[in-house]
């Protein structure tokens, strides 16, 4: 039971630990925050030739927008992945990486797993600026549709950080949670449209049915069609994934706090 | 009830001690459990209240559950049954320097730290220079804490959780933290919280720091709570079981020993040569120990303790110090210690007996207040201290 005083703290806590999380991420290399840049755009090589060159695999033609371009079809889903993949993994470390703090201080737990997943937004969110910049040069200028990426944005940040929550509370209890998280998310990673277009998979409409149902389909296909289409979102989209990040939330907090008194002792 | 800071309530913990550890799904699985473990109290039913405004110890041997008792009041620990309530902010020194990343700077980890502990930015910025000046780290405040030594890690994590200003403080063996300089300005940090009202609970082993700190202490026991008082009381009873535990004689604690010889008795002789229990500074007396013996005992030693009332140790003179110890006694006899000038000033103290073996590791009799008397104004007269010392004043220019 929070009081008052208590979430107020909370969020003077948040905003510092987020703030640790992104300051102590590039520090001693010697290109720092260049790295956040590097990373999507080396992987982003790498996709473009084995997917496109090599396996010649074909992104839609924006519509109404009118660009066909693999790279920019590729970011528009691979930096939400990463972020999904980065929160997730790294939110629900949190509380083993910080076992130290648990173990001698009391304060919400909840807010390390909050900060973590916060910490890669804010890394996110300088990735999709300069996205959008670099759409510019392509003619895609994505600007106008800046509050419905935003609102993606948080949305997903929600569903990370319920799923991170009660993966790290699980965490703490049984190691190969991680494990087995590393080896779901590649099956996860190929279950949604990053490196090929929904409409590869639409063709199967056995498939289609289940295949849809995965969160990160809607999430990608959202900020697709705001940043590469210049499309608004079918309102389902935006319907089905807030569904989802509540959902995430509520259970995730759930699993949280029913195995947090115990941390302490566990770790 | 209005008056108490920490209320322990029927404050139970369980700890599970794995046999095999195992945080793998698969042998989880195997196993239909995770794992064998057997249960293990480290705390007991314990309810006490920490009075608002006293400096309150928890003492008790290694697994006592004094720590454990000490994490359940800082919401560490969840208690299995019972609950504990603090009134007021808290700030828990369990360990400092915890949360601080070694990258960012004192500065960054100052705020870091200080907002793990509860406090707000704007509290932050007016507490920053105090905070920095209590560590004496002024000049190092934005080298990362990597960079820092021990010491000066150790510091800056005291002083931010020091600074908190905290209604009720809890402390777990950190007060010997730093070099000496620093450790007294703790202990003046202390005393400051003390007179200003607030609330202290302190877990230690050193006996005699609970003592001049603590106002109470409770002392715990494989997780049973054995006393509450005053400090004084309680940390004597408890250094008396201490012993008993080891040779009891059925004289209720304050006397033991194996047994073959004995001090029956302890007499002071005064300054006319009669037995006396009442003395002046600067008289002349005998302290008369009559012993008898069960059996032979070769290379005896015996000594005697003067202490106050509140247990600080004045003088412990022993035969075996200054050579006098004979070949064999047996039988009844008398040892007589001659004190030329009694230097002791007005009060009251007790005389402690002890009858050894040669190595003065074996206790043949070990008698805690085996004799109390009092001492009178004589001379040298004095005010102040225990002691009087055969010193005098001169004064140049007068």
């Amino acid at each position: 039971m929070a009081t008052v005083s208590e979430l107020t703290q909370a969020r003077e806590l948040f905003r510092n630990l987020t703030l640790r999380e992104l300051r102590g991420k590039y520090k001693r290399s010697a290109l720092g925050w260049a790295w956040s840049m590097i990373n999507p755009l080396a992987t982003m090589g790498i996709f473009t030739v084995v997917f496109h060159f090599l396996i010649n695999v074909e992104p839609d033609r924006g519509h109404p927008s009118g660009l066909k371009s693999f790279p920019f079809f590729l970011l528009c889903g691979l930096l939400p992945w990463n972020f999904l993949l980065n929160g997730l993994m790294n939110g629900m470390g949190a509380p083993l990486a910080n076992g130290g703090l648990i173990k001698k201080v009391y304060f919400p737990r909840e807010v390390l797993t909050a900060s973590v997943v916060a910490a890669w937004a804010v890394q996110f969110l300088i990735e999709l600026a300069v996205l959008m910049i670099a759409l510019l040069f392509v003619g895609n200028v994505a600007f106008a549709f800046i509050p419905g990426v935003l609102l993606v944005l948080v949305i997903q940040m929600f569903f990370t950080y319920g799923i991170a929550l009660a993966l790290g509370a699980l965490n703490v209890y049984f190691r190969d949670v991680q494990h087995f998280m590393g080896l779901f998310t590649q099956l996860w990673f190929y279950a949604t449209p990053v490196v090929y277009p929904l409409s590869l998979v639409e063709g199967h409409r056995s498939i289609y049915n289940v295949y849809k149902l995965n969160p990160m389909v809607r999430f990608v296909s959202m900020y697709r069609d705001l940043m590469y289409d210049l499309r608004w979102p079918p309102m389902y989209d935006i319907a089905y994934v807030l569904g989802c990040a509540i959902l995430s939330v509520l259970v995730g907090r759930w699993i949280f706090l029913k195995l947090e008194p115990r941390f302490a002792e566990e770790l | 009830m209005t008056d108490a800071a920490v209320v322990a309530e029927n404050v139970s913990k369980r700890f599970r001690l794995y046999h095999e550890r195992n945080d793998s799904l698969k042998v989880a699985l195997m196993r239909r459990g995770r794992a064998k473990y057997e249960e293990f109290w480290a705390l007991k039913d314990v309810s006490l209240e920490v009075p608002t405004g006293s400096t309150f110890g928890l003492i008790g041997e290694n697994g006592s559950g004094k720590s454990t008792l000490l994490k359940c009041m800082a919401r560490i620990l969840r208690p299995d049954k019972g609950r504990t309530a603090v009134v007021g902010k808290t700030s828990a020194l369990l360990e400092v320097g915890a949360g601080f990343h070694p990258e960012l700077s004192g500065r960054d980890n100052v705020y870091l730290n200080g907002s793990i502990l509860g406090l707000s930015k704007k509290e932050l910025d007016s507490k920053f220079d105090a905070i920095v000046d209590f560590a004496g780290l002024e000049r190092f405040i934005d080298t990362p804490v990597k960079n820092y030594s021990s010491g000066m890690y150790v510091r800056l994590g005291f002083s931010v959780a020091i600074n908190v200003d905290p209604d009720v403080l809890l402390v777990d063996e950190i007060l010997a933290v730093g070099d000496e300089n620093f450790q007294r300005k703790c202990s003046e940090k202390f005393a400051d919280l003390h007179n200003a009202g607030k609330t202290i609970v302190v877990v230690s082993h050193a006996l005699p720091t609970v003592r001049n700190l603590c106002d109470r202490v409770a002392l715990l026991e494989h997780g049973v709570l054995k006393a509450v008082g005053p400090a004084g009381e309680v940390i004597d009873d408890y250094m008396l079981d201490a012993h008993v535990e080891r040779h009891d004689d059925g004289t209720g604690g304050s006397r033991w020993g194996s047994g073959e010889g004995r001090i029956e008795r302890v007499e002071i002789i005064g300054a006319n040569g009669v037995a006396t229990q009442t003395v002046r500074t600067g008289d002349r007396i005998t302290i008369r120990l009559h012993y008898s013996t069960r059996e032979p005992i070769e290379r005896p030693v015996f000594g005697i303790g003067i202490e106050t009332l509140s247990g600080v140790s004045i003088a412990g003179p022993n035969t075996r110090d200054v050579d006098v110890v004979p070949e064999k006694i047996n039988g009844t006899g008398v040892v007589e210690l001659t004190i030329d000038r009694v230097m002791l000033l007005p009060g009251t103290y007790d005389i402690a007996t002890g009858l050894y073996d040669y190595s003065a590791t074996h206790p043949f009799d070990h008698c805690l207040h085996a004799l109390r008397f009092d001492v009178e104004a004589g001379a040298p007269r004095q005010q102040h201290g225990l002691l009087a010392l055969d010193a005098k004043w001169t004064i140049d220019g007068a």
